[in-house]
């Protein structure tokens, strides 16, 4: 195993919300002890439902929010608080990637201005070599040099995609999080993007975490994944033996709702009741309402993430005593 | 349709939106309006006839039409064409540093309670309601009162009129844009506070800001204009127009024009500003769509 780039170590963030206009402040748990690793070079998709804490545990791990618990190791060494001297240096070499790239875009600066703002912030060469090197990023992205002088308003939503991608990149960062970012993307502009997005991987030696509820473009992007289902893990391990033995039933229920090409093979699993929410968490395990196969157990003790022997990891009281799927005994 | 009638559909919508994108009459006759009282205003030195507290005692309230006094003179025999170009010059002065002043300092404020938010939000806030509330007329009676009124400390006075409104707009774009906008970009690549404030979030929301600039201009000549009526603005032998309608008071029956004339200037270049910024609001807004 290489090393990790990035590590997440057991993080929780709350925050607080009134309800109603005399409420008395509730916390609102948005990831709770949540623990991933990255390795170099590497991607690690995170799925799960919106109000799952996937986009919270990519800021924290981004540093853009600071864990309430728990640390957050790049490269080994914890990272800064937000908005000081050494966090902002180290912008350089972690970068994030947005679902909006309009709303990411300053609409008043060209699309040169823009990808070359890391070189001015960082103070990179000379005024000449940064407009070169912006230029050598659009075309390293597929975009030219006449839409590098235009205003993200007159560029296409692939096109702007790509320039926020090249305004990221061109520091050579080693880790990008990308936090749904085709998902406001039509279905073929999403397959160009993320099949640049795997070149410049390979070329750049990239290590990515995907956020997304995608599961067509989580199998073809990364190489392990974790399922989120109300702040925690439920399921972690590598993508395609995931995605064919899911061993959560929140996992085995997400998988069956892929429609898959010429018929349906597999029985589709229907989960009934109500949709996660976070300020109103179930006790014991956060699933088991809606679990089809949930025990009396279920509504008390918050079941612990078990390691099985194929380095996947699982967090359910049904997984522990009856493995359900081959790979558990290899 | 055919391809003909489509082309022909589509130029007359084009020549629809020429048409609209014309300037109005009214704007046109403000924007001309303005030219020249800032002409005037420049130029006070060279195109006023007299000074301004030259006297012509022989001929006191004369009318207006009177061979050497166009507008007339005062009961002093002070032209009052003259004192009208000196008191645009003045009125302008303490409207355009005031609005300045108003306007920096609210962005400024806005932008103090956007990036701390907290504690130091809720304190701005807290002023802003308190001014707000204030009305702000008792509010410079009293201070004037107390502090005597010198030209700067009026104008400083002033530039306090209308500064929560630049606060609450710049705090409000400022918190979207970094929420999940260009501007949380931009702090993500590393760039410091004044960058993201001055380089990225005070451009985009500069036209936002001028709108409201335009707005309180008319409002602070209108308020100059009432404290220097009440004798604690503007003080003699310093000219404004509100000092000129205030003292002309006394003649309005035996010689109204002293009291008409700069009334009529002062609701003439307020409407000219508020046409125009009604117009740079419709004009910046579509711009930014």
């Amino acid at each position: 195993m290489t090393e990790n780039i990035v590590e997440l170590q057991a993080i929780s963030k709350s925050y607080a919300t009134r309800r109603g206009l005399f409420g008395r402040r509730v916390p609102v748990r948005a990831v709770d002890e949540v623990s991933l690793s990255l390795a170099k070079g590497q991607t690690l998709a995170l799925v799960g439902e919106s109000g799952s804490g996937k986009s919270t545990t990519g800021r924290v791990a981004l540093g853009l929010e600071r864990a309430d618990t728990g640390c957050v190791l790049f490269r080994g060494t914890e990272l800064p608080a937000a908005d000081t001297r050494a966090w902002r240096r180290m912008r350089a070499q972690m970068q994030m990637i947005y679902q909006d790239p309009l709303a990411a875009l300053d609409r008043r600066l060209t699309v040169l201005d823009q990808v070359r703002e890391p070189l001015d912030i960082h103070e990179i060469g000379s005024a000449s070599e940064r407009n070169d090197k912006a230029l050598a990023m659009l075309g390293a992205v597929g975009l030219n040099a006449s839409h590098a002088g235009s205003l993200p308003s007159e560029l296409s939503g692939g096109q702007r995609q790509r320039a926020v991608l090249a305004r990221a990149l061109i520091m050579r960062p080693e880790l990008l999080i990308c936090d749904e970012p085709v998902s406001a993307l039509d279905v073929s502009i999403q397959a160009q993007v993320v099949n640049l997005l795997m070149d410049l991987q390979k070329e750049m030696h990239l290590s990515i975490l995907f956020i997304s509820h995608d599961l067509k473009v989580v199998r073809q992007i990364s190489q392990r994944m974790a399922v989120m289902y109300l702040g925690r893990i439920v399921e972690c391990g590598d993508t395609k033996d995931l995605l064919a033995n899911p061993a959560h039933p929140y996992t085995k229920a997400l998988v069956s709702a892929v429609p898959v090409a010429g018929g349906r093979t597999r029985e589709r699993i229907i989960l009934t009741g109500e949709p996660p929410n976070p300020a109103a968490r179930p006790t014991g395990c956060a699933f088991h309402p809606r679990c089809p196969v949930a025990r009396p157990q279920c509504a008390s003790v918050s079941p612990a993430v078990t390691t099985l022997s194929n380095g996947r990891s699982v967090a359910c009281h049904a997984v522990e005593i009856a493995p359900t799927f081959m790979g558990a005994e290899a | 349709m055919t391809m003909a009638e489509k082309i022909d559909d589509t130029s007359t919508a084009k020549r629809k939106q020429v048409r609209s994108s014309r300037v109005p009459l009214s704007v046109a006759a403000g924007i001309l309006w303005i030219v020249v009282i800032v002409f005037l205003a420049l130029l006070a030195d060279q195109i006023a006839p007299y000074q301004y507290t030259a006297l012509d005692l022989p001929r006191r309230l004369a009318a207006p039409f009177t061979p050497g006094h166009l507008l007339g003179t005062d009961e002093l025999g002070r032209d009052v064409l003259s004192r009208l170009i000196y008191s645009v010059r003045i009125s302008l002065v303490v409207a355009l540093c005031a609005t300045m002043i108003s306007a920096c300092f609210g962005t400024a404020m806005g932008f103090a309670a956007a990036h701390f938010r907290g504690r130091i939000e809720q304190l701005i806030l807290m002023l802003a309601d308190f001014q707000a509330a204030m009305p702000f007329l008792i509010l410079s009676l009293s201070v004037l009162a107390f502090f005597g009124n010198a030209l700067p400390l009026f104008i400083a006075l002033m530039g306090l009129y209308g500064w929560e409104r630049y606060t609450r707009i710049a705090r409000s774009l400022a918190i979207t844009a970094s929420a999940q906008g260009y501007a949380g970009a931009v702090r993500q690549l590393g760039a410091s506070p004044s960058r993201v404030y001055l380089r990225h979030i005070l451009p985009n929301i500069s036209s936002t800001l001028i709108v409201s600039m335009t707005l309180t201009f008319p409002e602070i000549i209108l308020m100059e204009s009432s404290l220097s009526f009440l004798g604690l603005g503007v003080q003699p032998p310093m000219t404004s127009l509100g000092n000129m309608v205030g003292y002309g008071r006394e003649y309005m029956t035996s010689a109204p024009w002293i009291m008409f004339a700069p009334a009529l200037l002062i609701v003439i270049t307020t409407l000219s500003i508020s046409l125009l910024g009604d117009r740079l609001r419709d004009r910046l807004d579509k711009g930014l769509q």
